[in-house]
């Protein structure tokens, strides 16, 4: 199959994946403009965790779009391993939050994974084999035959995570993908990406709005400012690499990280912007 | 890690009385429908209604004699090519319409015209055009037939979920493949329910199509028997075209089924 994905290349600063330069992105609404991404520049190495959060409408999605090639940005350039994305890359699967709207209710499990891997011309052995084993990593190589609505939330999650999985792409990027299913289920998911993360060393761009799943997830997080959208701050986060969602909740650096982050949040929410580029 | 259990769909599996009650149900109305006639027509000696068993005696003897190869099959033969036709012409263009921005803006504006025009009417130009014969008759039922699966079509394919284009997109799941397994059976449910529309308009068309200047058929044989004052199996005839629809219908119940086997599913789970 021809290779739409029109990739030139770009400078990047050495040793990032991912490389985000003051990316803008303004709407055009009847006669007038929404501005909904001001200017946000960062990097990703290969390997990392990174979380961004921020204020709900700061344009988290709009980021993610434009970082995924399905939306153009109006200003600056999203760079993935020196090529400039100008359209869906071959090398990046996005997980998005609407997992009832983002599995194709007419296919099976399994056919929902392998489809990817069919438009990319895997022969069906092998594609069977990737299927199989993505949904096994994530815990659901019992339900190849099922439709996605006969699961319940969380498993629908799952289906679509596996998808990502199986497409074996060097980045990661996830849409809030937990903002709708319940806490028990969503405290399982999450340990299901750290785990995924581990095993693949895929780099992982995860979007929450939630600052404990954040700091809970993340080696890194960044706080995005709210609209018009600039990074508000860059944290790393120096938890263990092992974590648990009890104990690594209930270390003090968990809980002095999340303040922080709550109140670089608020500080965005009040439109404080002191520091920040205008 | 914690499990739910898969949730399937019921199946009902029917059991004998469920069966006979559903058997009663479907049944009770024509059975009432037809003893009410029974009753109605015993003591009277009207010429215009005969009784349902004078009409069911003449029925075999009508139509299973010679009357199948000259009528009934021709007649649907022409109405299964016609409804055929219509389908893959609705579809193929329906699909490249919804699909292609300037083809739709070109387009739209025509097709609503041509949408409004009464397929009936369309019979002497055709008959011009196409004279008398077989094509002519299958150009009237897929001028009458097309258009509700080509516009259901495109308000299928237009309305294909954004967050399922998107995944699309940026799984890379394009051209032949993204047409077949993505948009085709995203818009399926409104391409079926088009296609029921057009069915049913079909078998109106295909009588009235034998109504003109036709020698065979069993539009022609009903207009025949009622000009000759047969008027037991003109009825006969009528009875005769409402099994078929019956038949029609049948067959597009379980052509449904199969298709839209995920679309019903999951519509039971949504209700719970």
């Amino acid at each position: 199959m021809a290779d739409t994905t029109h990739e030139k290349p770009s400078e990047t600063r050495s040793g990032a994946l991912l490389s985000v330069r003051d990316l803008g992105k303004t709407y055009a609404v009847g006669s007038g403009e929404v501005e909904a991404i001001r200017s946000i520049s960062f990097d990703v190495r290969a390997g990392e965790l990174v979380c961004i959060v921020g204020p709900s409408g700061c344009g988290k999605t709009t980021l993610l779009k434009c970082l995924s090639g399905l939306l153009a940005p109006t200003a600056g350039s999203v760079a993935l391993d020196g090529q400039t994305v100008l359209a869906p890359p071959k090398k990046m699967a996005v997980v998005f939050q609407e997992y009832g709207r983002s599995l194709y209710p007419w296919l099976s499990v399994q056919d929902n994974v392998g489809l990817p891997l069919k438009a990319r011309g895997v022969p069906r052995g092998e594609r069977d084999d990737t299927v199989r084993a993505a949904l096994e990593e994530v815990g659901l190589g019992h339900a190849l035959t099922a439709f996605p609505w006969q699961l319940s939330g969380g498993m629908q999650q799952r289906v679509a995570i596996a998808r990502a999985i199986a497409y074996e792409p060097e980045v990661l990027v996830m849409d809030e993908p937990f903002a709708a299913v319940d806490a028990q289920t969503r405290a399982d998911l999450e340990d299901l990406v750290r785990r995924v993360w581990q095993d693949l060393g895929v780099t992982v761009l995860f979007v929450t709005h939630d600052i404990d799943e954040s700091v809970y997830l993340g080696e890194r997080v960044l706080v995005l400012s709210s609209s018009p959208t600039v990074v508000q701050e860059d944290l790393s986060v120096d938890l263990p690499a092992e974590r648990d969602q009890i104990s690594t909740r209930a270390l003090p650096q968990f809980t002095e990280l999340r303040t922080h982050v709550h109140e670089q949040i608020q500080r965005a929410k009040r439109g404080d912007r002191a520091g920040l580029p205008a | 890690m914690t499990q739910t259990p898969t949730r399937t769909p019921r199946t009902r599996r029917p059991s004998l009385a469920g069966t006979l009650r559903a058997v009663g149900y479907a049944a009770g109305l024509p059975a009432l429908a037809l003893l009410a006639w029974v009753l109605a027509t015993d003591r009277s000696a009207s010429l215009y209604f005969p009784s349902p068993t004078t009409i069911a005696s003449t029925f075999a003897a009508t139509w299973f004699g010679p009357a199948l190869t000259t009528d009934v099959l021709p007649s649907l033969g022409r109405f299964a090519i016609g409804v055929l036709l219509s389908i893959v012409i609705g579809v193929v263009a329906g699909t490249a319409i919804g699909t292609t921005r300037w083809l739709r803006d070109l387009l739209e504006p025509m097709l609503e015209f041509f949408r409004a025009v009464p397929p009936v009417v369309l019979v002497p130009v055709l008959m011009l055009m196409l004279g008398v014969g077989d094509s002519m008759r299958i150009a009237v039922i897929v001028s009458g037939c097309v258009w509700p699966v080509l516009l259901n079509t495109v308000e299928g394919v237009r309305g294909v979920d954004t967050v399922l284009t998107e995944t699309s997109r940026s799984y890379r799941v394009r051209g032949l493949l993204s047409l077949r397994s993505v948009v085709l059976p995203a818009a399926s449910p409104q391409i079926m329910a088009g296609i029921r529309l057009c069915l049913s308009i079909g078998l109106i068309l295909m009588v009235i199509s034998e109504m003109f200047a036709s020698s065979s058929g069993l539009g022609y044989r009903i207009v025949y028997f009622q000009r000759s004052f047969m008027i037991a199996q003109m009825w006969s005839g009528i009875v005769l075209l409402g099994l078929v629809g019956v038949a029609v219908a049948t067959l597009y119940g379980f052509a449904e089924r199969r298709v839209l086997h995920w679309y019903h599913g999951m519509r039971e789970v949504a209700r719970g």
